[in-house]
C-alpha cells in the first residue's frame, strides 16, 4: 500500500489531476482556477499542466458554468464545476435542477450528465456571509441529483475521482474548515464505493451520524463521552442522496439509539430524513426517538458567533444524554 | 491616457481638459472638498487593513485606487436619491453619512449588515455579485409608480457585468424606462480574472444593445464622474430612463485581504496606475491653480488620522455580538423554529446579559 500524508485541499488536487490525466475529456470550470488555483487553490497548478482548454477560467456567472457544462457534457465532455463558495451556487440552481437533474429522463437515456459541482460548503472559517452555507438538502431532494460529502483527505481523494467517473450528475459537498487538515491517502486502493457510510468509530450505546466538518465534531464528542463510560458508534453518512441505509441500521440496531450532526437547520433537511427512515426501518430496536443536533433556523450568523450555531462538543453531549436519559 | 471615448477634465498631471460635452461646475471649494473626501476615505481603506492584519477584523475589501470614482458618484448623488453597493463601496458610504465604524461591522464580522440603510437611503452591501442591480431597479419601479423625483443608483463591477442578474436588470430598466443609474466600476481585475475575460468590447458599449446610453468616464477623474454621473441622475429623475455610466479605474490593492494578486497580475501594470492616481491629479491642480497651500493639504491628513484612530478605537470596542441576538429579524413575526432555537440556546446556558 502507498499512502501519503496530505491535506484535503491537496488530497483534491492531486485527484482532479488524477482523473484529468486518466481521461482527455475530463475538464474544470470555475472562477478564479486558473492561474490563482482557486480561491482555496483546490486546483493549483492544474491549468499550467492541462491548459486553458481544460481548466477554464470562467466569467462570473454561476448558471452559464453549469448550464455550458451540461452542453460539454451532451457533447461527451466531464466537467468538474467549481463554485466559489456555497453561497454562490443560487444563480445556477435552476439549471442545477432544470437540466442536469432531468435531461437523462427526458432524453430517454440518450444524455449522460456526467458533470460534478464541486461547492466548498458548511462554515467555521470566521467568513462574511454567503461563505459558511449547507444547501445540501435542495439539492438531497431533487430526483435526478446524487449529493455526496467528504470528511478525510483519503476520500476526498478517491470520492472525486469516483465522482467524475460516476455517469450521474454529482454535487460535490467540501467541508472547507477542513481543507488544511492532513491526513493519510491511499494512493492504490480506494477505500470503499462512493454511495457507502463508513463506520468511523465503533461503540454500543449510541449511534451518532455525522457527514463532512461535523465528523470530527461526533469523533470528538465520542471521546468525551468514552471518558464517562458512554460508547458512541460514529457513522459518516459520506453520501447524502442516497443514504446507505443498511450500514446505519446494522449500528442502529445495535445500540438502539440515534443522533445525527449536521450545520444545516433541521427543517426538511438530511437529518430528518435521516431519523424518518431509520424510525421505520428498525423501530423495534429503538430505545428513544432519534435526535438532530442542527444549525439554527436561522440565516447564518455573523462569524464570531458561528460557533454557537455549528453544532459543538456539547451541544452533541447533551443530545446523547438525551436519548440515554430516555425513558418510554 | 489618451482615449477619445474617455470623458475626462483633468489630466492624470492635473491640468484641465476641454470636453466639448462636459464642463466642470465645481468652485475650488468644491474640488478641495472632494480631494478631503478622497484622502479620509484612503485613510479609513489603510486603517481598516491595518486592522485586518491586526487580526482585528476578518477581511477588509480594500477601495484604494477608486476614491475618485466612488467620491465623483458620490457626491453627485442628492439627499433624497437611493443607492445599492456591494462590498466595496466605502466611498459611496463616506458620501451618504454612513459611520466609518459601521462600514467595518461586516468586516469585523459582528453583522451582515451595518447601518440602517433607510437613514442613510444607502442599502447595505451586496456580497453575492450583481442580486442588487435587479433590487435597485425594482426600488426605482417604486420610485416611479410614486410619481417621486428621485433617482436610484447601484453599483456593481467588471466581473458582476457577467452575471445573468446584471443583465436582466438593464431589460427591466429600459423596458419599463426606471430611473436608475447604473455605476459600473471597471477596476480591470475581478479577483484572478482581467475584464478582458468578462467582456470583448467596453463595457459601456453593452448599454446601447439594451436601449439607454452608456458612457465611459475616467474613473480615477473626480471632476469628470462628478459631471457625468450628475446629469445621468438628472436625467433618471426627470423620467429620462437609465443610464450605464462606466468608470474605468484600477483596484490598486487586493481584491480582499485574502487575496494575493502577485499570483496573476505584473508589478509594471500597477505601477502605471499609479502615475493616474485620483487623489494627487486632484492636488496637482488645486497647487496650480487655486494655489492652496501645503498647511491645507496637512490638516486633511491630520484630519484623516483623526477619523482612523477614532474608528480604530470603535472598531476595538466593538464586541462580539450576544449569540442568542441571531434569532432577533430572522422573521418579521414570532416562527416556532426561531422560538424554539432560542429555548434551546438559553437551556445551553449560552448567551443572555449573564454571559
Amino acid at each position: 500500500m502507498t499512502t501519503k500524508t496530505m491535506t484535503m485541499a491537496k488530497a483534491l488536487n492531486e485527484g482532479l489531476r488524477q482523473s484529468m490525466e486518466k481521461n482527455k475529456k475530463v475538464l474544470l470550470m470555475g472562477e478564479d482556477i486558473g492561474k490563482l488555483g482557486g480561491v482555496f487553490r483546490i486546483t493549483d497548478g492544474l491549468q499550467k499542466d492541462f491548459g486553458e482548454d481544460r481548466v477554464i477560467d470562467a466569467p462570473l456567472a454561476e448558471s452559464a458554468i453549469v448550464g455550458t457544462a451540461v452542453g460539454l457534457a451532451i457533447r461527451g465532455y466531464r466537467t468538474v464545476c467549481e463554485m466559489q463558495f456555497d453561497g454562490f451556487v443560487y444563480p445556477a440552481f435552476d439549471q442545477i435542477v432544470s437540466q442536469v437533474a432531468k435531461l437523462h429522463k427526458r432524453t430517454d437515456g440518450v444524455y449522460t450528465m456526467g458533470l460534478v459541482i464541486r461547492l466548498p460548503f458548511q462554515g467555521g472559517i470566521g467568513a462574511i456571509e454567503h461563505h459558511s452555507e449547507s444547501p445540501e438538502a435542495y439539492f438531497a431532494q431533487t430526483a435526478g441529483l446524487r449529493v455526496v460529502s467528504c470528511s478525510t483527505p483519503n476520500d476526498a481523494y478517491w470520492m472525486i475521482q469516483q465522482s467524475i467517473e460516476h455517469d450521474d450528475p454529482i454535487i460535490f459537498c467540501e467541508p472547507k474548515s477542513r481543507y488544511w487538515e492532513k491526513g493519510e491517502v491511499d494512493l492504490d486502493d480506494p477505500p470503499c464505493g462512493l454511495f457507502d457510510a463508513v463506520v468511523r468509530r465503533e461503540g454500543r450505546d449510541v449511534t451518532l451520524i455525522a457527514y463532512g466538518a461535523m465528523v470530527k465534531t461526533a469523533l470528538r464528542a465520542a471521546e468525551a463521552a468514552a471518558g464517562e463510560g458512554v460508547s458512541l458508534e460514529v457513522i459518516d453518512a459520506r453520501s447524502l442522496a442516497p443514504l446507505d441505509l443498511d450500514t446505519m441500521v446494522t449500528s442502529l440496531e445495535k445500540t438502539g439509539r440515534l443522533v445525527v450532526v449536521q450545520e444545516a437547520p433541521h427543517m426538511a433537511s438530511i437529518g430528518s430524513e435521516i431519523v424518518a427512515e431509520l424510525t421505520q426501518r428498525c423501530f423495534y430496536s429503538l430505545r428513544a426517538p432519534g435526535l438532530r443536533v442542527s444549525g439554527y433556523h436561522v440565516p447564518y450568523p455573523p462569524s464570531r458567533i458561528e460557533e454557537e450555531y455549528r453544532p459543538s462538543v456539547d451541544r452533541v453531549l447533551d443530545a446523547v444524554d438525551r436519548v440515554m436519559g430516555f425513558e418510554s | 491616457m489618451i482615449d477619445e471615448e474617455l470623458v475626462q477634465l483633468l489630466t492624470p498631471e492635473g491640468e484641465r481638459v476641454d470636453s466639448t460635452e462636459y464642463e466642470s461646475s465645481l468652485s475650488g471649494d468644491e474640488i478641495f472638498g472632494f480631494y478631503r473626501d478622497m484622502a479620509i476615505v484612503r485613510r479609513i481603506c489603510s486603517e481598516a487593513t491595518s486592522l485586518q492584519r491586526q487580526g482585528q477584523l476578518a477581511l477588509w475589501a480594500p477601495v484604494q485606487g477608486q476614491e475618485a470614482a466612488q467620491i465623483g458618484a458620490g457626491r453627485a448623488l442628492a439627499p433624497t436619491d437611493f443607492t445599492f453597493p456591494t462590498y466595496r463601496e466605502h466611498g459611496i458610504a463616506w458620501c451618504r453619512g454612513v459611520p466609518p465604524e459601521d462600514m467595518l461591522r461586516i468586516f469585523r464580522a459582528v453583522s451582515n449588515g451595518g447601518w440602517d440603510p433607510q437613514k442613510y437611503r444607502h442599502s447595505t452591501p451586496t456580497v453575492v455579485l450583481g442580486n442588487q442591480t435587479l433590487n435597485a431597479v425594482g426600488y426605482a419601479m417604486g420610485v416611479q409608480r410614486d410619481g417621486a423625483e428621485e433617482a436610484v443608483m447601484t453599483f456593481f463591477g467588471d466581473g458582476a457585468s457577467s452575471q445573468g442578474d446584471v443583465l436582466e436588470s438593464f431589460v427591466w430598466a429600459s423596458s419599463f424606462n426606471t430611473p436608475i443609474v447604473f455605476f459600473l466600476q471597471n477596476n480591470q481585475w475581478a479577483i484572478s480574472e482581467p475584464s478582458s475575460l468578462q467582456t470583448k468590447i467596453p463595457l459601456y458599449h453593452r448599454a446601447h444593445g439594451f436601449g439607454f446610453p452608456g458612457i465611459r468616464v475616467d474613473g480615477n477623474d473626480v471632476l469628470a464622474v462628478y459631471e457625468v454621473t450628475k446629469r445621468a441622475l438628472e436625467n433618471a429623475r426627470v423620467g429620462g430612463g437609465p443610464t450605464l455610466v462606466e468608470a474605468y479605474t484600477y483596484r490598486m490593492g487586493a481584491h480582499t485581504t485574502s487575496d494575493d494578486p502577485t499570483r496573476y497580475r505584473i508589478d509594471a501594470e500597477v505601477e502605471v496606475w499609479k502615475h493616474r492616481d485620483p487623489i494627487e491629479r486632484v492636488k496637482a491642480l488645486l497647487v496650480h491653480e487655486y494655489k492652496v497651500k501645503a498647511t491645507a493639504f496637512d490638516e486633511v491628513a491630520a484630519e484623516a488620522d483623526v477619523v482612523a484612530l477614532k474608528l480604530r478605537d470603535d472598531v476595538l470596542a466593538m464586541d462580539r455580538p450576544d449569540p442568542l441576538s441571531m434569532f432577533e429579524h430572522a422573521y418579521a413575526a414570532s416562527h416556532p423554529l426561531v422560538e424554539e432555537g432560542r429555548r434551546e440556546m438559553i437551556e445551553l446556558g449560552i448567551g443572555g446579559s449573564s454571559h
